[in-house]
């Protein structure tokens, strides 16, 4: 049944009317066009799809309308401010990480969500946080590297 | 398409068209069809715009190998223009040169001469042009950073936007301009930054499922439970009652289109449909013995001497066969397209390998002249073969046509899957001889279904047979209970893993340390040096297997590049194997990115691990049981080892493929690595705890 959800999406408010137990992947996708978001195996295995529900990383093929009810969600999209990318996306880009580019997005947002929890992870840490993400490029060396670079810079006082 | 229609099409500028000639390697490796008339008489080409930049075409598609860079670079570099100003237009059937697909690691080796070629015929035009416009004599002229100038005088220059400005013109050179002598390379052979990588590190790169048309529908379409089910009743009843889906039946195609994919999903899951299954008759166990059975005759692919004689020259003879399953090509990315029909004419963004072989598969369904249908290749999620089929594609111009309206078609997991075009099932049977001195004298080899590519043995053998019997990709009928198909370095992975295996079951037999066995039997010099970069960097010490250290060894010519990849691997208690490090040397010839290569070496061998270790499909006749991510189980971040890459330089070689070879060599590696930790040989791939706990000898 159709109801009336507002969340936050990248920071703006916004007011959907969708039947609640939709899953938010579904409606990123295709009724919000928000395409960063991938759909890698439906079942919240491969991590493609993670976004951030209150600063949390959510599997959103699994996470259904109801439940971002009045919160805050952030996509690949709304990671980058004032048209400058984020240190993780920028680490990315520098380590040259990305292959195929589709699990990238889930990727970046886990890490975001474990620099929020453990800014200076070990990699034990990482290795431990990422594990739930595939890449079948098999760019996991690269991305280990690009996180631990943006943890460097965060910690100098980069953004965020 | 007209040239004119073309140039129209791309927008204004200089055109440069660029033809390869008959002694070129390109064409024959490209094995053009006949009857193609586009393009008849042009395999390449460069456009100088208004502002100065360039752009290349190039039927190819940018799969996550990063030829869209590599090969920017190489236009960039004959240009003389930073790579910033080039971009590359990939796989757009009516914007760039006929291709025949993205595989084999061809891209930059066959398709990197004929752009290098065409952008030096692009900097001749541009100084001839700048010739007229400065009234000064050609040879007095010269390039740099985008700008013609003159010699004597570098102020006097003008820009080659300048050049191309209010101009639609086409010009071709006679004679061929030379290309820049490679030791005055700027930009070829420097790490380049990806071009694509901002895009993907923000989302906003587009794939084929990401294609939003006004009116498109989204289908999922009814599947059988296995290869070979007949539906028997069906009831849509369900389905028809959903508000907003539409059911469309035709044929053996039953689907739902809606507004919203998951909706069209939901819809989907309430049409009741009964199947009859077809009786199974072969699983995942007895598929060995029934591909020896039922293999063709086959063909000799390269043979040497006689056997008899070799038989003769031996005093030792190991017979062996090796085994391997059917492996998912498994891309994060399903397969995908989206089709809108207008008039007499189609759009297609497919998550293809082959927009062209496409382009032509979609006019066949829709029953239109193939210069109505445009292929868009945006960017792909992975292939690594698997995306040479695009079965997706033709069913969603097939629902298009009937909707009246666009429609996408994206797989679900279980859908990729179910109609994957696995790395076929494949066994080896391998008779070799040494003599007294431990050198090969024979080497009788019959591969069953698992395909040529790389079984002609670079050892030097006095007497071999290599015998095909069934392809891997035309295993004919009865061979296989579903298709197969090309997986990342075909038929490489499984003749690599019984070849290598085997020369370290001789190597053990004859108490020599793996290392030096290959080295007594090898004469080709460059597979010696890659052999020996990797073993200086690994820090090999010569041992007899098994040392109980866990090293491996195994090396690889595939397609003329040279791979030796050296392994540690440790065994836990449950008979798991780790794999600690990996050190990769590899000679490809002239390398454009060096970054972009070792990118991939890393790749290959990451990837590589699955198919050592997990990767198995399990069935019963039709039916797949793995449908998801945690019944098959492909690489992830635990299972990391240290992996270096030593770029064995070659610079006089020409550039050659780099996207497969490194992952050649990981059954091996790690087969042999797994033996000299436990003494026990693994000749079925993949290595399962629970195949080398039973293998192991009793404690």
């Amino acid at each position: 049944m159709k109801e009336t959800i507002r969340f936050e999406i990248n920071g703006r408010p916004v007011s959907l009317d969708v039947d609640s137990d939709r899953m938010l992947l579904w409606v990123l996708r295709t009724e919000m066009e928000l395409t960063g978001t991938k759909y890698g195996c439906g079942e919240g295995i491969c991590g493609a799809c993670t976004v951030l529900v209150d600063g949390e990383a959510v599997r959103s093929c699994q996470y259904p309308m109801k439940d971002v009810r009045a919160k805050k969600v952030t996509t690949i999209e709304g990671l980058a401010a004032d048209g400058k990318l984020h240190p993780l996306q920028e680490a990315f880009v520098r380590h040259n990480v990305m292959q195929c580019g589709f699990c990238t997005s889930g990727m970046i947002i886990t890490a975001y969500s474990l620099l929020r929890k453990n800014p200076q992870p070990a990699r034990e840490g990482i290795i431990q946080a990422m594990d739930d993400n595939l890449c079948r490029c098999g760019g996991y060396m690269r991305i280990i590297q690009a996180i631990e670079t943006a943890a460097q810079e965060m910690k100098k006082g980069a953004r965020r | 398409m007209k040239r004119r229609e073309f140039m129209r099409l791309a927008g204004g500028g200089v055109f440069v068209f660029f033809t390869v000639g008959e002694p070129w390697d390109w064409l024959e490796a490209q094995q053009r069809p006949g009857g193609r008339d586009y393009p008849t008489d042009f395999n390449a080409y460069l456009r100088i715009a208004e502002d100065g930049k360039i752009t290349g075409f190039a039927g190819k598609a940018e799969l996550g190998q990063g030829t869209q860079t590599a090969l920017a670079q190489i236009a960039a570099e004959e240009l003389d223009v930073a790579l910033d100003r080039v971009d590359m237009v990939m796989g757009d059937t009516a914007l760039c040169p006929w291709d025949m697909g993205t595989f084999g690691s061809r891209s930059i080796k066959y398709f990197g001469p004929a752009l290098r070629q065409a952008a030096a015929e692009a900097r001749a035009v541009l100084i001839e042009l700048a010739s007229e416009h400065l009234k000064l004599p050609v040879l007095q002229l010269t390039t740099k950073d985008g700008f013609v100038h003159e010699k004597a005088n570098p102020q006097n220059r003008v820009s080659y936007g300048a050049l191309a400005k209010g101009k639609m013109i086409e010009r071709h050179l006679e004679p061929k301009p030379p290309v820049k002598p490679v030791a005055e390379y700027a930009i070829v052979g420097k790490p380049a930054d990806r071009k694509d990588a901002v895009l993907k590190a923000t989302g906003k790169a587009q794939y084929a499922g990401d294609i939003r048309l006004p009116g498109m529908l989204y289908a999922r379409i009814l599947r059988p439970p296995a290869h070979g089910a007949k539906l028997k009743t069906i009831d849509l009843s369900g389905a028809e009652k959903t508000e907003g889906a539409r059911v469309i039946q035709d044929g053996e195609i039953i689907a739902v289109l809606h507004s919203s994919f998951d909706l069209a999903e939901g819809a989907l899951s309430k049409i009741k449909a009964e199947w009859d299954l077809p009786e199974a008759t072969v699983d995942d166990e007895t598929i060995y013995d029934h591909l020896v059975k039922v293999a063709p005759a086959g063909d000799v692919v390269e043979e040497k001497g006689n056997l008899e004689e070799g038989r003769k020259l031996a005093a030792s003879v190991f017979e062996q066969s090796y085994f391997a399953p059917y492996v998912a090509h498994a891309p994060v990315e399903p397969h995908t397209a989206a089709v809108k029909i207008e008039g007499d004419s189609a759009t297609v963004w497919a998550s293809t390998q082959r927009p062209f072989g496409l382009q032509e598969e979609v006019a066949q369904a829709l029953g239109l002249p193939m210069e109505k249908v445009r292929v868009i290749t945006p960017f792909v999620g992975g292939g690594f073969g698997g995306k040479n089929r695009n079965r997706q594609t033709v069913e969603a111009a097939r629902l298009a046509k009937l909707a009246g309206a666009p429609v996408q078609v994206a797989w679900s997991r279980s859908e990729e899957f179910f109609y994957d075009t696995f790395q076929p099932a494949a066994v080896v049977k391998i008779v070799s001889g040494l003599d007294a001195a431990n050198k090969l004298v024979l080497w009788d080899y019959v591969i069953f279904f698992g395909g040529e590519r790389t079984s002609q043995p670079f050892y030097d053998i006095p007497h071999y047979r290599i015998l095909s019997r069934g392809s891997w990709g035309r295993g004919g009928a009865g061979a296989h209970p579903f298709e197969v198909g090309a997986w990342r370095a075909p038929g490489s992975n499984t003749n690599t893993f019984a070849r290598e295996s085997h020369l370290d079951v001789m190597a053990a037999k004859a108490g020599l340390d793996p290392l030096e066995f290959r080295l007594v039997n090898l004469k080709d010099e460059r597979m010696k040096k890659v052999l020996a970069a990797a073993a200086e960097r690994f820090g090999w010490k010569p041992a007899k297997a098994p040392s109980g250290r866990g090293f491996g060894v195994a090396c690889v010519n595939y397609l003329n590049t040279y791979v030796a990849t050296m392994a540690e691997v440790g065994i836990e208690k449950s008979g798991a194997v780790r794999v600690k490090r990996v050190v990769c040397a590899q000679d490809m010839g002239r390398v454009i990115n060096p970054d972009g290569a070792r990118a991939q070496m890393e790749g290959c061998i990451t990837m590589g691990l699955g198919y050592c270790l997990s990767e198995e499909i399990h069935f019963r006749g039709g039916a797949i049981q793995e449908r998801n991510f945690d019944s098959y189980e492909i690489p992830r971040f635990s299972w990391l080892p240290k992996i270096e890459t030593v770029l064995v330089d070659n610079p006089g070689l020409e550039p050659q493929g780099g996207g497969e070879p490194p992952i050649v060599n990981m059954g091996a590696v790690v087969a042999n690595a797994v033996f000299d930790a436990t003494g026990a040989r693994l000749c079925r791939l993949p290595i399962t705890a629970a195949r080398l706990k039973s293998a192991l000898p009793p404690r």
